[in-house]
């Protein structure tokens, strides 16, 4: 039995808009695979697919979306059984998603609510046992200490941190990432990656995330799928995302996932469309100025 | 010649857009046909003030001084009267969380909202006055008819202020509370309210305040409150007595008024 597995999904929005076009996969237990695809590829469409968030198309067949056994949703529909797998999955989102008035101590117990029952969690009553069970999380992923503090005052790396403490907490056995890192920092983002490999190999949580920047995928995940105008165009070790396999890919929009990459700039050798503005500031400074550059950017 | 002297070329001013000044043009033009058609409907007749100036003299000097024979009473009354608006702002806000959820677009189906949204135009198109007169028949003279028709109407309001507080949140909390395995009810509970609660505060002290000004006419119409005793002494010629009873009223209101705003901005 996979942990996830995906067939023949295809998602529409709009008319002819197709975010995916019958991607198949499966994924074992433990797991952790990087999702990459530039932007619009459909990476958080496949995600929130999978946690059952929004549904796929009506009409598309037998079209089936299984975690840990259980069908999350089948022919464009998310399955009634789905809330009860909801809580076996973890969802971590670009943006946090936490809820910024709340504490991050409340934030996180909101982990337990699939669990607990209905009316304790409609008056938020929550037992010592699971207090200390989301400091312990908290604790885990290094912010313990800022339990009382409302979830606004965290830096975004700290705030992606609760939001794992969250998934933690709901004792999730897959854990799916949506961009967790596209909106960090990259002393953040390295935490936040290294945070979720330390859960995937002590916990042997199944780890799926999104990423657009590939040198992440090879460095924490050895097993990449990689999409293209929602469809899978490469499933497999990562460590075969070279460059120059990847400029075969992708074309010239391969340099939007290889940015940011020390091995890119020779790799790539091509002009990187978003980066123009950048090197035409660069290169418009006065030399004086290049090594503090330098040191901002490093 | 006013030029900046390190700027060389001469800049001309940017044509006048004709769609926009004739569209100001007749957006004034409609103003004032719409002031001259009700001139008639209005009774508008400014020279009556000229006229009747000796008249209304006589009459403001009825005025002077104020008379507080009666002040227990009068405190009293006005003490009544905020207690009427406690009540009747108490039980609006308890039943506007409900009503303003249920008629929130981004929380329910299009059937639910519709529904309720029209219930609440209607709680909210009639007048607390005429409430409180249909409540004085149903549960007789006095201050608990009037908390009933601050509560329809107040409902009425602060619903539809709540919804929209609640249209305008960040879905994204909400979304991440799902993903935990919530229900709906403890989505709205952990990830909307926190969103709204100054809004819904701020909203809520607010409503008190004018509820406290609304409260002091409900007993023109027997349902309680300071306005029993104004209603009596206008009728009685009581004219000294009236003005103090409108200097305790003005005193009060915005006593309550400046309080309830220092702790609206508290809040948000």
């Amino acid at each position: 039995m996979a942990a996830i597995s995906v067939n023949g999904l295809t998602k529409t929005f709009g008319k002819s808009n197709k975010a995916l076009n019958g991607v198949d996969f499966e994924i074992g237990h433990g797991e952790m695979v990087a999702l990459i695809g530039a932007s619009g590829s459909g990476k958080s469409t496949l995600i929130r697919l999978i946690a059952g968030l929004i549904e796929a198309d009506r009409k598309s067949g037998p079209c089936c979306i299984d975690v840990l056994g259980q069908t999350v949703q089948s022919g464009g529909r998310v399955d009634r059984a789905a809330s009860r797998v909801r809580p076996d999955i973890g969802v971590i989102f670009q943006q946090f998603n936490l809820v910024d008035r709340l504490s991050v101590l409340s934030n996180v117990m909101v982990g337990t609510l699939g669990r607990i029952s209905r009316w304790r969690g409609y008056f938020g009553i929550f037992t010592r046992a699971e207090r200390l069970m989301a400091m312990q999380a908290l604790d885990r992923v290094g912010i313990a200490p800022t339990a009382r503090q409302r979830a606004s005052t965290l830096s975004g790396g700290q705030q992606q941190r609760a939001a794992i403490a969250r998934a933690l907490v709901q004792q999730s056995k897959v854990m799916l990432a949506d961009e967790p890192i596209a909106s960090l920092d990259p002393a953040s983002s390295k935490r936040v990656m290294e945070t979720l490999k330390t859960i995937n190999e002590e916990d042997g949580i199944t780890v799926v995330v999104s990423l657009h920047q590939v040198d992440y995928a090879v460095r924490y995940c050895p097993r990449t799928i990689a999409l293209r105008d929602g469809q899978k165009i490469y499933d497999g070790p990562s460590s075969a995302l070279t460059p120059e396999f990847l400029h075969e890919l992708y074309g010239s929009s391969s340099d939007e996932l290889i940015l940011g990459s020390a091995t890119s700039v020779s790799g790539a050798g091509k002009t990187r469309d978003r980066d123009d503005d950048h090197e035409a500031a660069r290169a418009a400074r006065p030399p004086a100025r290049t090594p503090e550059l330098a040191v901002a950017t490093a | 010649m006013t030029q900046l002297a390190a700027h060389p070329r001469t800049v001309e001013l940017p044509k006048s857009d004709v769609k926009r000044t004739t569209g100001k043009l007749v957006m004034w033009a409609l103003v004032a046909i719409a002031l001259m058609l009700s001139w008639e409907g209005a009774d508008m007749r400014p020279m009556a003030l000229y006229n009747d100036a000796a008249n209304m003299a006589s009459f403001i000097d009825g005025f002077f001084p104020p008379d507080f024979y009666d002040w227990p009473t009068v405190a009293r009354e006005m003490v009544i009267t905020l207690q009427i608006a406690i009540w009747g702002t108490a039980l609006s806000i308890l039943c506007s969380i409900p009503f303003g959820i249920l008629s929130s677009e981004n929380m329910v189906p299009w059937w639910v909202w519709q529904p309720v949204r029209r219930l609440m135009d209607a709680f909210r198109a009639i007048n607390e006055i005429v409430f409180a007169m249909l409540f004085v028949v149903a549960v007789g003279l006095g201050p608990f008819a009037g908390v009933l028709a601050l509560w329809i109407h107040t409902t009425g309001v602060l619903a539809k202020l709540f919804s929209e507080a609640v249209e305008a949140i960040d879905p994204h909390p909400v979304e991440g509370i799902k993903s935990t395995g919530a229900d709906k009810i403890q989505q709205i509970i952990f990830g909307v309210i926190p969103q709204v609660m100054p809004l819904w505060i701020s909203y809520s002290l607010y409503r008190f305040e004018s509820n406290v000004r609304s409260a002091t006419v409900l007993g023109i119409v027997g349902a309680g409150g300071i306005g029993m005793i104004l209603w009596e002494q206008i009728r009685g010629f009581n004219y000294a007595g009236t003005a103090a009873t409108m200097i305790v009223i003005v005193v009060s209101v915005t006593l309550i008024d400046i309080v309830s705003q220092r702790l609206r901005k508290m809040v948000t």
